[in-house]
């Protein structure tokens, strides 16, 4: 049984891949993972072309959560998530969490084989409502 | 009628105005927001505008779709998924009703909206996008559309962000012009300069 993927999405490839180093290392090789960051220039920014190439690296069809960092990284995911067929599309969800932390728990959730629900879940209780 | 000729005029002039305001864009930005709205702005349509001769061979809904997609695949920022969407519910609604511009887009001003999760009055291009779709609707004159936009984006200065990067700012985003409203208001003059 596959888990739930993880898509880190951050303005800085830096940040980004940074944040998916602490998932390897703190939650292991059991959840597809994927990131990416930078602008189509390589500038500071996010790319839909770039996150829609994330999603399939970490597909699951148990389903994608996606960890963002700021404004553009959040409208850019939405963006890419309509953008897939509408079965897949179904299946990724974009959380309200902070990115790092975020998605420490989520894969940390997911890697028990939990559901893309719950594993939103997990990551959202970091952001109190 | 309106069809992919003035399209293609249209882009051609935002294209141009949004190259030659680039550097106020991102004064504005700077000011409220992360400083790149206009070198995202520029990226965006100077893509757009190098796809012109495929875009403007299609049919006026299909390349208002391909405007939009291009937008959003190139500009890098939110603004990319906002203008995005502006373009691509305004092919989606033409599609459907030809010639039903002011309708479509009213439908596509509701679309940023949603993308954007915001609404007017919180410091954004729908401040001004808004106020035109309703002189739009009352059959105001092209002169009087253009001037509702200017001073939409006027009135944006003493508001403060609730939306995006600027909200981070609270009290001190007021007394800054909106740049998403500015760049709004950059795509409107050139779309009224070249429509019949």
């Amino acid at each position: 049984m596959k888990n739930v993927g993880i898509v880190i999405v951050s303005h800085s490839p830096l940040v980004a891949e940074g944040a998916a180093s602490m998932v390897r290392q703190m939650v292991g090789d059991d959840v597809p993972l994927a990131w990416c960051g930078g602008n189509p220039e390589g500038g500071l920014g996010t790319s839909v072309e770039a996150i829609l190439a994330a999603i399939d690296r970490a597909w699951s069809d148990r389903g994608v959560a996606i960890l963002v960092d700021l404004g553009g990284a959040e409208t850019n995911s939405e963006m890419a998530v309509e953008m897939l067929d509408g079965d897949r599309a179904h299946k990724v969800v974009v959380c309200n969490a902070p990115v790092v932390e975020g998605a420490v728990m989520a894969a940390t959730e997911a890697s028990g084989g939990a559901s893309l629900a719950e594993v939103r879940a997990t990551a959202e209780e970091l952001s109190p409502a | 009628m309106i069809d992919s000729h003035h399209l293609r005029a249209a882009i051609v002039a935002i294209a141009a105005s949004v190259s030659a305001h680039a550097e106020e864009l991102t004064a504005l930005d700077s000011a409220i927001g992360d400083g790149d709205h206009g070198a995202n702005m520029k990226r965006g349509f100077d893509a757009v505008a190098a796809d012109l001769d495929a875009i403007s061979a299609k049919p006026l809904a299909e390349a208002l779709k391909a405007v939009g997609t291009k937008l959003v695949m190139t500009v890098g920022g939110a603004s990319g998924p906002l203008y995005g969407t502006l373009f691509l519910t305004l092919g989606k609604e033409l599609a459907a009703n030809p010639e039903a511009y002011v309708a479509a887009y009213r439908k596509a001003v509701d679309a940023v909206a949603a993308r954007g999760k915001s609404e007017i009055n919180q410091k954004t291009l729908l401040d001004v996008l808004y106020p035109v779709a309703d002189a739009l609707e009352a059959g105001a004159s092209k002169a009087d559309v253009l001037a509702v936009a200017g001073a939409a984006v006027a009135g944006t200065k003493d508001r403060k962000a609730i939306r995006g990067r600027a909200s981070f700012l609270g009290d001190r985003s007021i007394g800054h012009v909106d740049p998403g409203a500015r760049s709004s208001l950059l795509l409107i003059e050139a779309v009224a300069g070249v429509l019949p």
